[in-house]
């Protein structure tokens, strides 16, 4: 194809890639760097028949001659960067310098509001993820192994909890494990605790929070890995049976190392996705037990302040760390094409 | 295939039918759980006295006179007009759907036509943006559509997901295109189409489940999607789901839960008829970048 037509056909979906995602990528980095102006103020003396009084108010015309001055704010630099709210570097060093233990440190981190919700980020993508690809492969052999005629059946209620979206299968989740709801009574009564209550837990919600995501991702590993044993060579298999293969030496020394790119490529896509965990915080309202960098963005951007510098730096912070996840994902990209070529 | 030797011993079968029916229900269960309980009263839902009372509905025997009640379907629907979000929903996925298929097309056709360097490049790039969270961008579109006045609106709102959709749909169609021998459009061209038309006569009428595929993966795009539209949208043009969240809100703290119950049931409904209907749809796009690779 000409450089010409192939400009012609590329443009439309380039220039919505360039204005709405490039663009704005760019201006959250400005927006980081910058903080609101402070409104100007000023001293007033009122003087009346009691006397005079000084009050101090905003002078509405200086503060809005500095914002129309220079509309992006004031020049901060990386000061929202290193402040209580994102990476904390001066609390840091304090707890590290006043520590008694290595687990005080890490509490008196937990305080902080980028590294709790860092914490709860890291645990969920780290356990979600391995827990997934386990549970999607035995979903995946054990569809596998039955009859046909079934198969179309399970594979459909298997796709909901994934198709559903994330905030309604949260939701419906959360009512089921309330203390009222159907599980949260089947928890109390098998723990024999009749206040037993997850939300009021936070190593429980953690656990809801977790076991939301493996449901939710299971089937997505279930249905490639399921399309990956269809293609497993029959003749592998045969002789391996003919070699005394048990049938667990077969999955372990035959469709594991089959499936093992796709195993791959299920890891690095949950990783990123793991990562970026926010609705079921919404939808279990686990605010208060479990925060998530997207969470953060989302509570500083809504309500009545919209705090967007604030919001700006913890949005470049999670894109260095999805851009660190990302980079096996890219090497892999790189590798096909240096193959291919 | 059945041969002897690939016959399982019972335990096992008995392992795995036991297996795949605890997962059957941990999958469907939560789903018919709560479309059954969306029809009581919030006290026979979440009840106090007995887990049971959610099936056979006793309180909302006595309140309503029979055990099944659409209380809350009015309430939501009606009351706290969720119509108004269901219309929304569907005017914006109707033109995300459209909006981003056309581009998609155009541009994923010119990525698997073209041998050159930069379309590598490209494609990278479009991984970079699919892998990048929707809501590190928001805080990037709030300014200047504060400033332009388009805040707020469902225009807005489509074309900032028509863009976020658009690697993904590039990377879903680009491999789709790949698939359809380039001899096709070449004989086009040489009885004398311009790329163009080899691209609207020849290619797009053999490409129709690729396309199906990738609007039904728009489709849920749009249609799942929270973080974007619960804050580019204002209130009077919410779509289901930021409107689902807002029920939270709102109508919890007034005991309206069961308002909230019936608005989850009624934004799944959709989705089930179309995992019935587009099951292998589905399948095949989940898999078409795995199975390669």
């Amino acid at each position: 194809m000409k450089h010409k037509t192939f400009f012609w056909f590329f443009l439309p979906t380039a220039m919505a890639m360039l204005i709405f995602i490039a663009a704005p990528l760019v201006s959250v980095i400005m927006q980081s760097l910058f903080l609101p102006h402070e409104a100007v103020l000023i001293q007033v003396e009122n003087c009346g028949p009691f006397g005079c009084t000084q009050q101090t108010s905003i002078d509405q015309e200086a503060t809005q001659a500095l914002r129309d001055a220079a509309p992006m704010g004031r020049f901060a630099g990386l000061e929202v960067y290193f402040d209580r709210g994102h990476l904390a570097t001066a609390e840091v060093a304090e707890a590290w310098r006043t520590r008694e233990s290595l687990g005080a440190f890490f509490g008196e981190l937990g305080n902080l509001p980028f590294y709790r919700a860092m914490a709860f980020t890291l645990t969920y993508t780290f356990t979600v993820t391995p827990l997934l690809i386990a549970l999607g492969f035995f979903i995946a052999v054990g569809v596998n192994s039955v009859t046909r005629q079934i198969r179309g059946f399970l594979i459909f209620f298997s796709l909901l909890p994934m198709i559903v979206t994330p905030l309604v299968g949260s939701l419906i989740l959360f009512w089921m494990i309330d203390a009222r709801g159907i599980l949260g009574n089947l928890l109390q009564y098998l723990a024999n605790d009749p206040d037993l209550s997850l939300k009021a837990s936070t190593p429980l919600m953690w656990i809801s929070l977790i076991v939301y995501g493996i449901w939710s991702s299971a089937p997505f590993a279930f249905v490639v890995f399921y399309a990956g044993l269809q293609t497993v060579p029959q003749d592998t298999l045969e002789s391996a049976q003919i070699d005394g293969a048990t049938r667990w030496q077969q999955i372990r020394y035959v469709l594991v190392p089959h499936l093992m790119p796709l195993i791959t490529f299920v890891a690095l896509i949950q990783l990123m996705d793991n990562f970026r965990v926010f609705e079921p915080i919404i939808g279990f309202s686990a605010q208060a037990h479990a925060t998530s960098l997207s969470w953060i963005i989302f509570n500083d951007l809504g309500g009545e302040t919209r705090q967007l510098s604030a919001a700006a730096t913890t949005s470049v912070l999670t894109v260095l760390c999805v851009a660190i996840l990302l980079t096996p994902v890219l090497v892999r990209t790189w590798r096909d094409f240096k193959g291919k070529a | 295939m059945a041969s002897k030797a690939q016959e399982k011993p019972l335990s096992l079968r008995i392992l795995l039918t036991v297996f795949l029916v605890i997962w059957l229900i941990a999958a469907a269960f939560p789903f018919m759980w709560t479309l059954w309980g969306s029809f009581k009263v919030e006290l026979d839902f979440f009840s106090i006295a007995n887990w049971r009372d959610a099936l056979t509905g006793p309180r909302t025997e006595f309140t309503y006179g029979h055990p099944f009640t659409g209380a809350g379907y009015a309430g939501a629907w009606i009351q706290e007009e969720f119509w108004r979000s269901v219309i929304n929903t569907f005017i914006v996925c109707f033109f995300v759907v459209c909006i981003s298929l056309t581009l998609g097309t155009l541009g994923g056709y010119a990525l698997s036509r073209s041998g050159h360097n930069y379309v590598f490049w490209l494609l990278i790039a479009a991984l970079m943006f699919r892998a990048l969270p929707p809501i590190t961008l928001v805080s990037g579109y709030l300014p200047p559509f504060f400033e332009w006045n388009i805040w707020g609106y469902l225009p807005t709102a489509i074309i900032v997901l028509v863009a976020i959709n658009q690697p993904f749909t590039l990377w879903m169609l680009h491999s789709f295109f790949q698939k359809i021998p380039k001899e096709l459009d070449e004989s086009a061209k040489v009885d004398g189409c311009t790329q163009f038309q080899a691209f609207r006569h020849v290619i797009i009428p053999v490409m129709w489940p690729g396309v199906i595929t990738t609007g039904l993966f728009s489709f849920l795009l749009a249609y799942n999607d929270f973080a974007v539209t619960a804050m580019l949208l204002s209130e009077s043009n919410r779509t289901m789901i930021p409107a689902v969240a807002a029920f939270l809100g709102t109508t919890q703290t007034e005991g309206n839960v069961m308002f909230a119950v019936a608005a989850v049931v009624s934004a799944t409904v959709p989705l089930f008829i179309m995992v019935m209907f587009f099951q292998r749809q589905i399948v095949s796009g989940l898999t078409a970048g795995a199975v390669k690779g």
